[in-house]
Parts: C-alpha cells; sequence; structure tokens
C-alpha cells in the first residue's frame, strides 16, 4: 500500500493522506468489537507495516454519533457461545483475544505518533482501543468505563496492564472495581487524556496535534516513544489466562444472557 | 449553593433544550426515558451534560433506578 490509498470496510475504513492516517471507525449501533471488526482491524494491522516508511502519525476516531465505541460485541460472544460445547467455546474466546492483542500491540508499538480522538461512549473494547494510542484526545461529550465486572469478566484487550501503565493503581483500581465512567473532565484530571475540547472538535484537534508532531525527527521521536512506552507484554499474556478462566464460569453465561435481553433503559449499569 | 428547587429547574431547562423537548412539556415527576424518548447511551450524554453543568461527578451506580426528574436532581443536590 502507498501513501494516498485507502480500504472501506463494513466496520471501520482506513487511508493515509500526506503521511498521516486515519482510520475511521463505523460500525452501527456504536462500533462494537466482534469479527467482523477483528477481521479488519487485523487487515488494518497487516497495512501498517507497509506505511511505516511514509507514515508520522495515526489518528482514530468514530464517524458515529454515539461515540468512539461501546466495548465488545457481547451479543455475538453470546450467540456464539451457546451454539459451541463449552470447550469449544472457551478455546474460541482464547483464540479471539489472542488475534486482538496480536493487532492492538502492533498499533501500540508503531514507530510513529498515535491518537485517539474520541467522544461519547468509550467504553470496555473501545477503552482498551484508546489506550494503545500514545495519545486521547477527548471533546467534552466522551466517558469512559471499563464495565466487565458486571459480567464476571475482566477487560479482555488488554485493559488494565495499558491504563496501568498510564496511570496510578488507585484509578484503575476505581474505574475496574465499580465499573463507574469517568468523564472527560475526570479523566483529564487522572491523566487519561491529554487535550479536552468542545463537542465535534476532538478529530481536528488531533489533526492538529500531529501536523505538529510531524515537524520532529522521525527517529528521535520513535525512539522516544519506544524507551518511555513499553508494551507490557507479560501482563497482557496473564490477562488473557484471567480472562479464560472466568469465562469459563457459568456465572458469565447468565450475566451475558440477562445483558442480551435485557430491555432494562440501563442495561450496563450493574 | 443552589437551592433543590433551583437545581430540578436546571436539570429540567437543561434537559429540554439538549433533547429538543419543549420545556413546558417537562415535569419534575416525569420518568425522563419516557418523557424525552432516549435510550441507555443518551441517557449517559444527559449525565455527561449534567456533571459539566453542575461541576459533580455523578457515578453511574447512583443513578441505577433513577427515572424521575426529581430524584435525579437530589442525586446531584448532595454533590452540590
Amino acid at each position: 500500500m502507498k501513501d494516498g490509498l485507502s480500504r472501506k470496510g463494513e466496520a471501520m475504513s482506513y487511508g493515509c493522506k500526506d503521511g498521516l492516517i486515519e482510520l475511521v471507525l463505523h460500525r452501527t449501533p456504536c462500533n462494537e468489537i466482534g469479527s467482523k471488526s477483528l477481521d479488519e482491524l487485523e487487515a488494518f494491522s497487516d497495512a501498517l507495516q507497509g506505511l511505516i516508511e511514509p507514515a508520522h502519525g495515526l489518528i482514530i476516531y468514530s464517524d458515529l454519533k454515539c461515540g468512539f465505541c461501546a466495548g465488545a460485541d457481547l451479543r455475538e460472544l453470546y450467540e456464539r457461545s451457546q451454539s459451541l460445547r463449552k470447550e469449544e467455546a472457551l478455546e474460541g474466546v482464547r483464540v479471539f483475544l489472542e488475534r486482538i492483542h496480536r493487532v492492538l500491540n502492533v498499533i501500540d508499538g508503531v514507530p510513529f505518533t498515535t491518537i485517539a480522538a474520541v467522544h461519547g461512549v468509550v467504553f470496555g473494547g473501545g477503552f482498551e482501543l484508546a489506550l494503545t494510542c500514545d495519545l486521547i484526545i477527548a471533546d467534552k461529550t466522551s466517558r469512559f468505563a471499563f464495565p466487565e465486572l458486571r459480567l464476571g469478566l475482566i477487560p479482555g484487550f488488554g485493559g488494565i496492564p495499558r491504563l496501568k501503565r498510564d496511570i496510578g493503581n488507585a484509578v484503575v483500581r476505581d474505574l475496574l472495581l465499580t465499573g463507574r465512567s469517568f468523564n472527560t473532565t475526570k479523566a483529564q484530571q487522572v491523566g487519561l487524556v491529554s487535550q479536552v475540547v468542545a463537542e465535534g472538535e476532538a478529530v481536528r484537534a488531533a489533526c492538529a496535534t500531529a501536523a505538529q508532531l510531524a515537524k520532529f525527527d522521525r527517529h528521535a521521536a520513535a525512539r522516544a516513544k519506544q524507551f518511555i512506552k513499553p508494551i507490557p507484554h507479560e501482563e497482557l499474556k496473564q490477562e488473557i489466562d484471567i480472562f479464560c478462566e472466568l469465562f469459563a464460569r457459568p456465572a458469565v453465561q447468565s450475566g451475558l444472557k440477562k445483558f442480551v435481553e435485557s430491555t432494562d433503559a440501563q442495561p450496563y449499569l450493574p | 449553593m443552589l437551592t433543590a428547587e433551583k437545581t430540578l429547574e436546571e436539570i429540567l431547562n437543561l434537559a429540554a433544550a439538549h433533547f429538543k423537548v419543549p420545556r413546558e412539556k417537562l415535569s419534575p415527576d416525569d420518568d425522563f426515558f419516557k418523557t424525552l424518548g432516549i435510550d441507555s447511551l443518551q441517557a449517559l450524554d444527559l449525565l455527561t451534560k449534567l456533571e459539566n453543568h453542575f461541576h459533580v461527578e455523578l457515578p453511574d451506580y447512583e443513578l441505577q433506578g433513577v427515572s424521575d426528574f426529581r430524584t435525579l436532581a437530589s442525586k446531584i443536590q448532595v454533590r452540590l
């Protein structure tokens, strides 16, 4: 792939223009990450390898009004696990997690600056995708949460190790153990968000930031990033093991069933 | 500090403006999910607007089961 080429998928599209790569999420209802999204993320990850030379930055954002991403596709997860034997379902979950970890590790480690430009819902897997980026620029409508405990699970796409890398353990515990969501002001106070902008302005601010970063020496910027942002490989592996251990418990299936079948006005609340 | 009545009034005004519903159609004891015609994601949007407006934090779990403006106002009032 050369500078200037693009690809439009069902769940997301990407393109590279003047050295800036844009990954745009657009799977309704709110960019839930299931097998289709994973396939397309893998295609994007493969394409990224060919963009390392021409690119100086990557921006990830959502085209949908509801927000950046509501997390994993729980409906698909539940339906697949119902159609398989327990061992097969568990193996399928592990394979899915290993695949998405590979993709997110590629995005995390690319030798140029990455920015998540977020708005609205930044929950679960969506939060984890944003955490792979070097900077998070959020508009004032953004909310960040890890609601996985309500299902008897932990975040499975690398969220805890990456959050621990970025902010204090007490804040990680607050997000993880209460499942509550942080607004943008709170997220900036705890050091999660680098810039807060007015509603609808996150992508513009991200582009302006990327333009500034393009002025710096590429090699020096890449070395600085490599030095300050190591990928926590060991903890990421542990996370997959813990997730799979928890997923095997019957409580998770009943939690997923309850969520999928809920007509509650606030099904995201524990 | 705002009085409880003033807090409630500001919530009603804010909800009406944000969701483009005539203010006179909203009452303190209305079920805001029904009156505003909003789903859970839009309720989160309202929560963000309220937190930003009143400069408070409202943990999601405190709002579990809350669906009327008056109770919502009482949750905000204790954090002002």
